[in-house]
């Protein structure tokens, strides 16, 4: 209770400020809705939102499963092979010069105005920070538990399952924390460029009608779900690496 | 325990990045004794013991290090360290039987359970490392050792971030569970050889320096006059060397 008083205390005030600039600037609601009226426009159309809102949260978690499994496992295969970090880990640091956004389109053309363009983005954005947290973890076992495992006799691959993956779990967990922030926009932005379905559609939609409510309604849903993926995927992390660490 | 451990010679240089680290040198590790290694920092201790466990990829090693009784060294040692190496997410019997597991296969539990409790450590067996004392994760470091069940066990400043009542403590409980085997100790502490080496050797610069260990059984009394004399003297020595590097 007293940890939940703070953030409503907060969330509070930042309602006032936002109502307080819409009177006092005397803002019209097609340039800046005030809360009330959002509040109005979220519940009048609920059925709406939650459709599109549905659309994205499937993109974003099934971004976010494939790049935590496709993320793992190349970090795994990078920290294992010195070949394959000769070889991959230039290739894995060039492409992250390309602007991720810049391949929206792209995307859009290949795999279509479907969910997978949106999935595809959402795993561009998230993969690359997934494997090098999880990567340079692995790469950080300390040397003592190394020379340990060598000595009783460990080949590679159990040194990497039983010691080295691990004792990288932590570094693993925040590169999914981020993950769970970035996924989501990837998700928006693939919406944005093509899309008949998700929030982000929705918000362009409401955007070129003038319903400027409808589009603060769909942004502050898209804003909590952001918040809740990132709370259940921390909690879900702590309570994984604790259960590892009592088993 | 295993049967008639061998005898070690070490003999050869070392090179780090082209620069010399030790030797010329020879040093003879007895069958069933405990070996111990003094000397200032820098000046290779480590490293030596790292290449006894075959461990070491930075080193150039010029020479060999060989058992007396003609079989390989390395899959026949066991390394104890400061507790820093146990698993923090395995509890202390996931870390005594981590070596099974290592070479995957199926870990003697009831052996483990055995070892635990001659370590005293029957009550801890379910707790995690952060959750033991110094002196207690040092005790799992030492069943650790003894499950491998090695003939050659290589100690590396185990108790060294210990306080001095735990460090004696565990010195004489390791001796008690490591007799019998051929033990090479590498530490800081003048005490600590003159208490538990039946041979001690400083390791400088320039080489090997043999030093008589007092008479009596090891491990001796922290009040016996003649080990206080022997440490006394080693002091000297490594101070001696110390001001000379």
């Amino acid at each position: 209770m007293s940890r939940l008083l703070p953030i409503a205390a907060s969330a509070a005030l930042a309602l006032g400020l936002w109502q307080a600039l819409v009177v006092l600037a005397a803002l019209p609601p097609f340039i800046l809705p005030g809360p009330a009226r959002v509040a109005e426009t979220l519940w009048a159309s609920r059925a709406l939102i939650t459709e599109h809102a549905g659309i994205t949260v499937a993109e974003v978690l099934i971004g976010l499963a494939l790049g935590a499994v496709l993320g793992g496992l190349s970090a795994i295969g990078l920290a294992a092979s010195p070949a394959a970090r000769r070889l991959i880990r230039p290739m894995m640091v060039f492409s992250q010069a390309i602007p991720v956004f810049a391949l929206a389109p792209i995307l859009t053309l290949w795999l279509g105005y479907g969910l997978w363009s949106k999935i595809a983005m959402a795993l561009l954005i998230i993969y690359f920070p997934v494997t090098s947290a999880f990567f340079d973890a692995l790469m950080r076992t300390p040397q003592a538990m190394l020379d340990m495992g060598r000595v009783m006799g460990a080949r590679p691959a159990r040194l990497m399952w039983h010691i080295r993956v691990p004792a990288a779990l932590p570094g693993f967990a925040s590169g999914l924390r981020l993950a769970a922030v970035y996924a989501p926009i990837g998700a928006i932005i693939g919406e944005w460029v093509g899309a008949s379905k998700g929030l982000g559609y929705l918000m362009l939609l409401a955007n070129g009608r003038a319903k400027i409510d409808l589009m603060f309604a769909a942004l502050i849903v898209l804003a909590v779900f952001t918040l809740l993926l990132h709370m259940g995927v921390d909690r879900a992390c702590r309570r994984w690496l604790d259960g590892k660490a009592a088993g | 325990m295993p049967a008639a451990p061998p005898a070690l010679v070490i003999d050869g240089s070392a090179r780090i990045g082209g620069l010399p680290l030790f030797g010329p040198l020879r040093l003879d590790v007895a069958a069933a004794r405990i070996t111990c290694l003094l000397g200032p920092s820098g000046v290779g201790k480590t490293t030596l013991l790292r290449l006894v466990a075959g461990i070491d990829e930075v080193t150039h090693f010029d020479g060999h290090v060989t058992a007396s009784d003609g079989g390989p060294v390395t899959g026949r040692v066991a390394l104890m360290a400061q507790g820093a190496d146990l698993l923090p997410w395995l509890d202390v019997m996931g870390n005594v039987t981590l070596g099974a597991r290592l070479r995957g296969t199926r870990p003697d539990r009831d052996r483990a359970r055995d070892i635990l409790a001659r370590t005293g450590l029957t009550d801890h067996a379910r707790k995690r490392p952060d959750a033991l004392s110094g002196g207690q994760r040092q005790r799992v470091a030492l069943a650790r050792t003894l499950m491998e069940d090695r003939p050659i066990v290589l100690l590396d400043e185990p108790f060294s971030a210990l306080d001095a009542g735990t460090r004696a403590q565990m010195q004489e409980l390791s001796a008690r569970h490591l007799a019998g085997r051929t033990v090479l100790l590498v530490t800081h502490d003048p005490l600590e050889a003159a208490r538990l080496g039946h041979a001690i050797h400083i390791l400088t610069a320039e080489g090997l320096e043999t030093v008589a260990p007092p008479a009596a059984p090891v491990p001796r009394p922290v009040d016996d006059p003649e080990t206080l004399a022997v440490q006394g003297r080693l002091l000297a020595k490594l101070r001696a060397h110390g001001a000379a590097t």
